[in-house]
């Protein structure tokens, strides 16, 4: 370094200047001191996705969510069994098989979450992905680490599909189990009227909770795209879940026939066909279908709102 | 100095910088020349503008007009060979209140595609190490105190080897150990030949660590250079304790300088023990010889000293007395 350094530890002399700790017996790729770069190994491109991962399911937040999904087969589970029958036709579809199969417990519970349950905690999620991090302030942190931002939208995104995997799973799971915990277990009859054993039932309740997962990924996508246009994190969330409403609602109103095709509730509840012997792939694929064409439409709209987004929070 | 190497005479460099928010233009055309291994200190009132131009520099914001150029290469469109030789602290650090200490700073490193996993747990303790943090490591960000969540910021920005640190601020709320901590880091930064670049308000601060300076208010940049030459050399002042003020501004007069008087505007103080007088030193006028020409003509000089312009007097010059404000 120039002289000047030196004439000016001498001007700031009343700063007795404080010894620096070095890094003591760690190599010099591991010291931050600084130099070149270069002799750094290049580092893993997938740490990203690990540490989002990581970063969500340990948040007390998404445990908290997960209970509260699994709550809703133990609850209902307890409640049938407390009660001594259900009238048949009454209460959601399937709830008074439970008694006869304890398997059915979890696809009744699945049934049960798919309007609101599974939306809310996936908007939770979703709405969450940008503006949570533009919240915390740690979005610029991220952005100038690079994470970059293609990258980071990327990776959001898949944390926020892990989720929609593991939400409904963690419904079919618990369901199964209390399940099979409180009434018996045996043959499932299917809605065709084919009788599987209870191994394979389990493989079609895993079925239904990946149609579910894939019914969510629309939501998904319109969740993080919402999150792209706020700093406030409840904002997005909250948008994301009435999205999710409202899109419920205008399927139910026979006046827009014509527009329910494109909403991307509008297969939510199709996996009936799951259940058939053999299973009706046709609902599974446009369902797949229409969630990718959200997916494109409203990944491009986050992305072409996120590259050009100024980082103010 | 890595970044020479490198052939980037300027570590930073914007041209015409400019960003509007709405109708207001918070960055002005700011030009600044940011020489490679310089510690340079960002000034400049509340709200002047100094964070913004920080963020246009690491891409975070797009600039309305102008250019930046960072360690040579233009900013954003070349964010990803620029971001991972810069460490950076903007506006106040910025965590998850949920993860522990180390936690926050394995997720940031995770961001840094460069960033190698396997040394990660080290740098990571290392950089807890060098700002004091490591016994509180382990303790989630939502128990730390402010001057903790700020030396974990700096932290942050020495996860790995940087040619270029950026620190908005990098001082506020630290405790007398902490400044000076963080006045030993930036010169030891320095003295690794990395550019340090700081926004500050601490004049003394500046004073101490800074090789050189840039002073912004409101949104414009009104001075720019080293230390020396914003402290304007050339207006330091000879201070003289003498009873005899009549004859000594007689033999100012002659040496062709004008009493500058007073602490700072040109009225002559005089203390109960006698006169103080203040002169301008001229350049080509030893202050040796001045004191030489003041006993020849029979002033009775009790106290003699050459004082240079402080910083904060230049500072509030370029800035203005007012308290509120600008825009
Ligand atoms: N997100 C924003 N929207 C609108 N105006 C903004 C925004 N951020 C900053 N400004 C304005 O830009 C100007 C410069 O702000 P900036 O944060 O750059 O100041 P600063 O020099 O960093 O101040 P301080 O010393 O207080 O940190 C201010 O007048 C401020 O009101
Ligand atoms: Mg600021």
């Amino acid at each position: 370094m120039p002289n000047r350094d030196v004439a000016k530890e001498g001007a700031a002399g009343k700063a007795a200047p404080v010894e620096v700790r070095e890094a003591a017996g760690s190599s010099a790729a591991e010291s931050p001191a600084t130099g070149p770069i270069d002799g750094m190994q290049p580092g893993n491109g997938w740490s990203l996705l690990a540490s989002e991962l990581s970063v969500l399911f340990r948040r007390r937040r998404t445990w908290a969510m997960l209970l509260a999904l699994a709550a809703v087969p133990v609850l209902m589970a307890v409640a049938v069994r407390a009660s001594s029958s259900v009238p048949p036709g009454r209460g959601p579809a399937f709830l008074d098989r439970i008694t006869q199969n304890g398997l059915f417990v979890g696809v009744t519970a699945l049934l049960v979450c798919v309007p609101l349950f599974l939306p809310l905690t996936v908007g939770v999620v979703a709405g969450d992905t940008i503006a949570g991090e533009a919240g915390l302030g740690t979005l610029r942190y991220l952005l100038v680490a690079p994470a970059g931002r293609v990258r980071l939208l990327l990776v959001k995104y898949a944390g926020a599909a892990v989720f929609c995997i593991v939400g409904p799973l963690v419904v079919a799971l618990a369901g199964a189990g209390i399940g099979s915990a409180l009434f018996p277990v045996g043959p499932v009859t299917l809605l065709s009227g084919d009788v599987i054993a209870p191994g394979e039932a389990l493989v079609r309740l895993v079925l239904v909770a990946a149609y579910l997962t894939v019914s969510l990924l629309g939501l998904s996508a319109v969740g993080m795209f919402l999150s792209t246009l706020t700093d406030v994190p409840v904002g997005a969330m909250a948008a994301t879940i009435v999205a999710s409403v409202v899109s419920q609602v205008l399927g139910e109103l026979p006046q827009l026939e014509w527009l329910h095709p494109w909403l991307f509730t509008h297969y939510w509840f199709g996996f009936a066909d799951l259940l058939r012997q053999p299973v009706a792939w046709d609902s599974f694929g446009s369902n797949a279908l229409l969630q990718a064409g959200y997916i494109a439409v409203f990944g491009a709209l986050a992305y072409g709102r996120f590259v050009t987004k100024d980082i103010l929070s | 100095m890595t970044a020479a190497g490198r052939g980037a005479e300027l570590a930073i460099e914007t041209h015409g910088l400019s960003k509007r928010f709405g109708h207001q233009l918070a960055v002005d055309g700011v030009n600044l020349s940011v020489p490679s291994g310089s510690v340079f200190g960002f000034l400049g009132p509340n709200g002047s503008g100094k964070t913004t131009t920080i963020r246009m520099m690491l891409g975070l914001a797009g600039a309305t007009a102008g250019s930046v150029s960072v360690l040579g290469l233009e900013m954003p469109d070349r964010f990803h060979e620029v971001l991972p030789r810069v460490g950076a602290l903007v506006e106040g650090p910025a965590f998850y209140p949920f993860l522990s200490g180390e936690a926050n700073l394995r997720r940031l490193d995770a961001a840094d595609p460069h960033a190698s996993s396997s040394t990660r747990r080290a740098r990571v303790g290392t950089a807890l190490e060098r700002v004091g943090l490591t016994h509180a490591a382990g303790k989630k960000v939502r128990a730390y105190s402010l001057g903790m969540k700020q030396r974990l910021g700096i932290a942050n920005a020495l996860l790995s080897p940087r040619e270029l640190l950026v620190l908005d601020e990098p001082t506020n709320g630290l405790d007398p150990q902490g400044t000076r901590e963080v006045r030993s880091l930036v010169r030891s930064l320095a003295a690794d030949g990395a550019t340090v670049f700081v926004s500050s308000h601490l004049l003394a601060e500046v004073e101490q660590i800074c090789t050189h300076a840039a002073v912004m208010s409101a949104g414009r940049l009104v001075a720019q250079g080293t230390l020396a030459e914003l402290r304007d050399a050339g207006k330091a002042r000879i201070r003289l304790v003498t009873p005899d003020a009549g004859l000594a501004e007689g033999v100012f007069a002659r040496l062709g300088m004008t009493p500058a008087g007073g602490l700072n505007n040109g009225t002559l103080v005089y203390s109960a023990s006698g006169g103080e007088t203040n002169g301008p030193v001229r350049d080509d006028v030893a202050p040796e010889a001045v004191v030489a020409a003041m006993v020849a003509a029979g002033v009775r000089v009790r106290g003699f000293a050459v004082e240079q312009g402080s910083l904060e007097d230049r500072f509030v010059a370029l800035t203005g007395e007012g308290f509120d404000i600008a825009q």
